[in-house]
């Protein structure tokens, strides 16, 4: 039983770390139909964004202080919010109008710049490297369940950057206009909805969920490297299909989800070498029994 | 509608026998990248067929090319120990087919389920599967699993790798350039109107799958007997993105440029070697560039239709 | 009284809450000339659909041929004889005008891959037969000379003449024409209406016509249906459905009949 507990928190922060990074994905599929490939290594540029940012910030507050942590958790998201939106501007702005499968290749090829930029020796170097604590490493034993101050600043910070993005999405101006986007580009410009802007807040919106991701993800495992974005990456987007793309609540569901199932399969004899091909599986049952995901709507083609 | 296609193959052939029996003569760095060239033909001419005549965005190639290339060293190690010298030819050849046949199976296991889908979710899926397939061989102890299949006979010479070439060459060329291959295009194009014109669209995607998967097997038969050793990394989904790359530079559904292509980006990473370290930076940011500039392929001319999703 | 060819029994069909199509009776003979009017979301191209196999009707049935049509996919209604044209053009837009009727030729042709990889005698001969029909066909049509011409780069009404061409490169029993003269001038109108008569002549089908242009129905037609909201409202010869009284109702403010 205890076991069966430690399992679940386990996989409730892994899972919550995919929930962050699902929005991402699910996010800009919202507004530009397209998987933005790139979102994985938004995810790992944070984590090293975190790892510079805490020797400076060591030098103002104390380190492994939860204040410490905290600045650097919100300058790696802003700058990972920048990045994004840069992206977004260079990248795939210029592609707006071209087939989807243009921009599906562009992104996968901005995902390989990034990737092999960053493991060359004079940037951040392929090997990985070891993440410093930013908050005060205690474990906690609550009847024989293990749990570490990561794993709760894990859940503690994804509950809150969910409630903070719900309300913006629900009740800013932005936010409705980020809906009207999502539901009919088109109709929204008529209306007066810059949709350029729009866009360009919703992927630094996404990016700088990831880079939370990414800090959470290298506080839970201690180790980065330039390529912990890509395996991550789709994995988080196998959790937004799962959840139904498009859709945040699911988005958030399906990392859960997916967290949970992929540890309690790790810890299963037989099937913990698999583990990296149960996303994959999942993703292909969903999309043949429902292909719109567990929250998405059904949607038909008009002849 | 060439009626002289099948004899076209057969000169090609004999002409590709004639510089085959002079390759002792080559340099053998210059015949390795002969052959990587006739295999990336190949691949490429392969998922041709499913992507760009039939319009079924595929990341997964590399996957159906790692189950030929293990099924073919599987059977051709477990044969020559038991076979004399001379038999090589037969032990490839049998490789090659039981290779291909095994990818196509499984061409049909990825086709099946993912008629349904298309554009991206197609892709992610099928890179799904490519990757479900690499987790198994890297779990499977019998070709050796993470530490890769070694000891694989070196049978793949300059012949087999490009007679293997023309061969998949003629079958999609002459298979998409009939009557019935027209099919392929009009579910490309169309779906809703290829059915109302009594085109089965999900034979053809599945047909395509199988079609594809056998010779990305073949290729895979080739390339274990060429490298002689196998491991489950070096078909991950940049192998198949490598793949993808090369029919999209081609021209989506254009034979010629997508042979180019795979000529190209053979011989392309090899002339950056003196820049090894900038080289896959290099190559990302040409792909951004030239999706921006020219997404309708290099070597297209005429058309412009792009690739829709 | 014979089969009809085609019959439509309380057929419904539903999306949702929405009823498109409601409890409709209808019929097509052999050799007939048919006419579907309606205001704009009568569900007129519904009915194509529920006739086409694109979408099964939710209750009711459906017979062509004397069988029913029911969990048919569209491209087996094509092989028993159904082809159709669509409201917004779908040519296969990256094939010649050629390659368009030629793919529309392989539903009663059993070569296939073997056959197309071997090219064989009966290979050659079947493709050459293929051949000698596509430029028939457009020959016919006027659309000889533009063989080689990419179908998206057309004129618009060549486009159209093309989708029927292609449509008819089926052999089918029964055309379904969704709004062929949309956005065409008068004169094109009329050379359309004596292509669709001639058409009818020429290949002894059947002609099922949804059309916006109630002139054009009303010259060609020898019967009408009209639906309104999913209803049948009237069915009749022209002259009575001009007199109607629901159908000048439900055109009031819309439309008025000419």
């Amino acid at each position: 039983m205890t076991d069966l507990l430690q399992q679940l928190i386990n996989g409730l922060a892994l899972g919550a770390i995919y929930a962050l990074l699902a929005l991402g994905y699910t996010m800009v599929y919202g507004v530009l139909r397209f998987i933005n490939f790139a979102h994985g290594d938004v995810f790992m540029l944070g984590a090293f964004a975190g790892y510079y940012l805490a020797g400076p910030v060591s030098k103002v507050i104390p380190a492994e202080s939860y204040l410490g942590g905290i600045v650097v958790l919100a300058l790696a998201m802003g700058i990972c919010a920048l990045l994004g939106v840069i992206i977004e501007l260079i990248a795939y702005r210029p592609l707006r109008s071209r087939p989807r499968l243009t921009v599906l290749i562009t992104a996968i090829g901005v995902s390989l710049f990034i990737e092999y930029t960053c493991q060359h020796e004079k940037v951040f170097g392929a090997s990985p490297r070891k993440f410093p604590d930013l908050i005060p490493n205690t474990t906690w034993d609550i009847g024989g369940v293990v749990v570490g101050s990561a794993q709760v600043i894990v859940l503690v910070t994804t509950v809150l950057l969910l409630i903070g993005l719900t309300l913006i999405v629900q009740r800013t101006k932005i936010g409705t206009a980020m809906r009207a986007v999502s539901f009919n580009p088109q109709a929204a410009a008529l209306m007066g909805v810059n949709v350029n802007h729009i866009i360009s807040f919703t992927f630094g919106l996404g990016s700088a969920l990831a880079a939370a991701g990414g800090i959470l993800f290298a506080m839970n495992y201690s180790s980065i490297d330039p390529l912990m974005g890509v395996q991550t990456g789709l994995k988080a987007f196998v959790a937004a299909v799962l959840g139904g793309i498009g859709n945040l609540p699911g988005a958030a569901l399906g990392g859960l989800l997916l967290g949970v199932i992929e540890t309690f399969a790790g810890g299963m004899k037989g099937i913990s070498n698999y583990r990296d091909a149960i996303a994959f599986g999942i993703l292909i049952l969903i999309l043949m029994f429902r292909p719109s995901g567990l929250l998405g709507k059904q949607q038909t083609e008009k002849v | 509608m060439k009626s002289g296609a099948k004899r076209w193959l057969t000169i090609v052939i004999v002409l590709i026998a004639i510089v085959s029996a002079f390759s002792g003569h080559f340099n053998r760095y210059y015949l390795g990248i002969g052959i990587d060239i006739g295999i990336n033909i190949i691949l490429a001419v392969s998922l041709n067929l499913i992507m760009g005549h039939t319009g079924q965005f595929s990341l997964g190639h590399a996957g159906f090319m790692a189950v030929g290339s293990y099924t073919a060293a599987s059977f051709t190690i477990a044969c020559a120990k038991h076979a004399p010298e001379s038999a090589a030819p037969f032990l490839l050849l049998g490789g090659l087919i039981i290779g291909g046949l095994m990818a196509a199976i499984c061409g049909l296991a990825v086709g099946v389920p993912t008629l349904r889908l298309r554009g991206d979710y197609l892709a992610i899926v099928t890179l799904g599967f490519g990757e479900i397939i690499r987790v198994i061989f890297q779990n499977m102890e019998a070709v050796g699993a993470a530490s890769g299949l070694t000891g694989i006979p070196n049978y793949t010479n300059f012949f087999w790798a490009w007679a293997a070439a023309a061969i998949t060459i003629y079958v999609v060329t002459s298979l998409v350039n009939s009557t019935y291959g027209r099919g392929f295009i009009a579910v490309h194009d169309d779906e809703v109107a290829a059915s109302a014109m009594g085109i089965n669209p999900t034979r053809y995607k599945v047909t395509a799958f199988v079609v594809g998967a056998f010779f990305a097997g073949i290729a895979g038969g080739l390339y274990a007997h060429h490298k002689t050793v196998l491991a489950p990394t070096g078909f991950d989904f940049m192998k198949s993105f490598e793949i993808v790359v090369m029919v999209i530079l081609g021209g989506m559904g254009r034979t010629v440029g997508v042979i180019i292509a795979a000529i190209l980006l053979t011989v392309l990473p090899e002339m950056l070697r003196p820049v090894a370290e900038y080289r896959m930076i290099i190559y990302s940011l040409l792909i951004i560039i030239i999706m921006m500039a020219r997404p309708q392929g290099l070597f297209t001319l005429k058309r412009s239709k792009g690739a829709n999703a | 009284m014979s089969t009809p060819l085609l019959q439509l029994d309380k057929v419904t069909i539903r999306f949702g809450g929405l009823m498109a199509v409601s409890t409709l009776d209808f019929q097509v003979q052999e050799n007939d000339l048919v006419g579907l009017i309606g205001p704009n979301g009568a569900g007129k191209t519904t009915v194509f659909n529920l006739i086409t196999g694109v979408y099964q009707p939710t209750e009711g049935t459906i017979q062509f041929a004397g069988s029913p049509t029911a969990n048919r996919k569209p491209h087996q209604l094509t092989k028993v004889g159904i082809a159709r044209t669509f409201q917004n053009i779908r040519l296969f837009a990256s094939l010649s005008v050629f390659d368009n009727v030629r793919a529309a030729m392989q539903v009663h042709r059993s070569h296939g891959v073997r056959q197309a990889l071997w090219r064989g005698k009966a290979y050659q001969a079947a493709e050459k037969e293929v051949n000698d029909r596509v430029m028939e066909l457009l020959e016919i049509f006027k659309l000889g000379r533009l063989r080689d011409e990419d179908a998206k780069n057309l004129p618009y009404g060549d486009q159209r003449r093309l989708e029927i061409v292609r449509a008819l490169a089926t052999q089918p029993k029964l055309l379904l024409l969704d709004e062929p003269a949309a956005g065409m001038n008068p004169t094109e109108k009329a050379e359309l209406a004596g292509l669709i008569r001639s058409i009818k002549e020429r290949f002894k089908i059947a002609v099922l016509l949804v059309e916006h242009d109630m002139q054009l129905v009303m010259n060609l037609c020898e019967r009408i249906t009209v639906l309104d909201y999913g209803v049948k409202i009237a069915e009749g010869t022209p002259t009575e459905i001009k007199r109607h009284p629901k159908v000048i109702e439900a055109y009031l403010g819309e439309e008025q009949p000419a």
